[in-house]
């Protein structure tokens, strides 16, 4: 009944397109929870024309990322907003070995290759080496500080050097990939920047890939490429989807996460002496910084039925993670960030075969950086006003551009 | 209280074993479910049925 309320609004159109200004810089703009009240799946007008949906409810969301019938191709997709026809558009020139949007069962192929590199224990062994390269982090900062930005001074170097040494990738290159990847990620890059990065990263993989076939190391583009199951056009496909999520993420959620406690002294007391407490404040900052923001979309193969609606084969659907993961029917106060509240389940990794490949890598970087900087420095604060601090609502990662510190 | 994991849709993703690792592990090779203990010990059962709850590929199931 809802749907058919909403295409009878202004000429049988609904008028709705995704609200994306935000009136609090941790906070989903508040269209989307009214949304959610109304109705958790909502007919939404594509910047293409297209008609389609947009799904607000936890249970709804969680619903179509564990569907097969939810496609996440490209050339099927729609994008929610203008700036990400661009990066859609870009995606479909992509090699073949980015499988981070096929379907089940070309995603299987790929995504089987690497989940044995990225299990809990595999994860687990990583530790001793996180804390180390954290420590490095810091007492570069004591040395050359105070000030810092913490974006720059440690909440990018710390995965940045993890993903590296994990997949073999020289950080000394680092200013071209950093670059790349911010591009990619960029809302407001054009069509020519975006196919310029890309290029431009691949042809560094490709290179790296030729290396690792010479002079083999022991790290996992090195093993992917003796194992011999991919071609080269894969192997850089592979490369550059683990290299991109392996930047964009973990660092967002380090420096936007401070952002946060920093605001919010009881909250960070918990991260800073409870230790015992620390996993459960990193799930719960997950779900409450939901830095996914703009998507993930699918797309109907089939009609199906969501939330007493009928999705029709092809029509697009965008779920907004941050609406899900503050759906008050899934997490009491939503609105609250509550370190100590049971917050798994939360859709910030995704859910369904697409759930992040490196997740509990970015468990463990978050788990140890968030306490070892607040240790560190106790007296830790914003260097500016709070309202100077620039968010990345230009950006398809959500966070802070640069996070002025001092202590 | 039987749990039992299905290799075939598992995608290695590591809730169980982070939710319950004395029931669940991965294997070494795919990274996907393997099960410890099919029995599931008394005061376990609670992690069992979250561990089903949080498993993102429906992979592993509880028989009672």
């Amino acid at each position: 009944m809802e749907a058919v309320r909403h295409l009878t609004k202004g000429n049988g159109m609904t008028d709705l397109t995704l609200p994306t200004e935000r009136q609090q810089p941790l906070d989903p703009p508040q269209e989307l929870a009214g949304l959610r009240k109304e109705d958790p799946v909502q007919r939404l007008r594509y910047p293409d024309g297209h008609l389609g949906w947009l799904v607000t409810g936890y249970a709804e969301a969680r619903a179509v990322l564990a569907d097969p019938r939810f496609s996440n191709r490209p050339e099927l997709a729609h994008a929610p907003i203008p700036e990400r026809l661009v990066q859609q558009r870009a995606q479909m020139t992509l090699p073949p070995g980015f499988f981070l949007r096929m379907d089940a069962p070309e995603h299987t192929r790929y995504r089987r290759l690497l989940t044995g590199q990225f299990t809990v224990r595999r994860m687990k062994e990583l530790e001793p080496r996180v804390a180390e390269i954290t420590a490095e982090r810091l007492d570069a900062m004591e040395r050359s500080g105070p000030p810092a930005e913490l974006v720059a001074d440690f909440a990018l170097p710390i995965p940045s050097l993890v993903i590296c040494e994990l997949l073999g990738v020289p950080y000394e290159d680092r200013e071209r990939f950093q670059r790349d990847s911010a591009v990619l990620v960029s809302l407001e890059s054009s069509i020519e920047d975006l196919a310029a990065a890309v290029t431009d990263l691949l042809a560094f993989l490709r290179a790296l890939i030729e290396r690792k076939r010479a002079e083999p190391g022991g790290d996992l583009l090195s093993g992917l490429v003796a194992g011999g199951e991919l071609d080269d056009e894969e192997l850089s496909g592979v490369a550059l989807l683990l290299l991109i999520a392996g930047h964009e993420t973990t660092a967002n959620m380090l420096a936007l996460g401070t952002y946060a406690l920093l605001g919010d002294p009881a909250q960070l007391a918990i991260v800073r002496d409870e230790p015992e407490a620390v996993d459960g404040a990193v799930e719960e900052l997950l779900r409450y910084l939901s830095i996914i923001h703009l998507g993930p979309t699918r797309t109907a193969l089939e009609d199906v039925e969501l939330g007493g609606h009928r999705i029709a084969e092809g029509e697009a659907l965008t779920l907004s993670v941050p609406a899900a993961n503050r759906d008050p029917s899934r997490f009491d106060s939503p609105d609250r960030l509550d370190l100590r509240r049971e917050a798994h389940g939360h859709l910030s990794f995704g859910h369904g075969i697409h759930q992040c490949l490196g997740q509990q890598l970015a468990r463990i970087e978050m788990r140890i950086a968030y306490p070892a900087l607040l240790r560190r420095f106790p007296g830790l604060r914003l260097a500016v006003p709070e309202g100077e601090v620039p968010m990345r609502t230009d950006m398809s990662i959500y966070g802070v551009h640069r996070l002025p510190v001092t202590w | 209280m039987k749990v039992s994991g299905d290799t075939t849709v598992c995608i290695g993703a590591g809730m169980c074993v982070l939710t319950a690792p004395d029931l669940f592990d991965q294997s070494e090779e795919e990274g996907t479910v393997v099960v410890l203990v099919a029995e599931v010990p008394a005061g376990l059962e609670g992690a069992a049925k979250r561990a089903v709850q949080l498993c993102p590929s429906g992979a592993i199931s509880i028989n009672p």
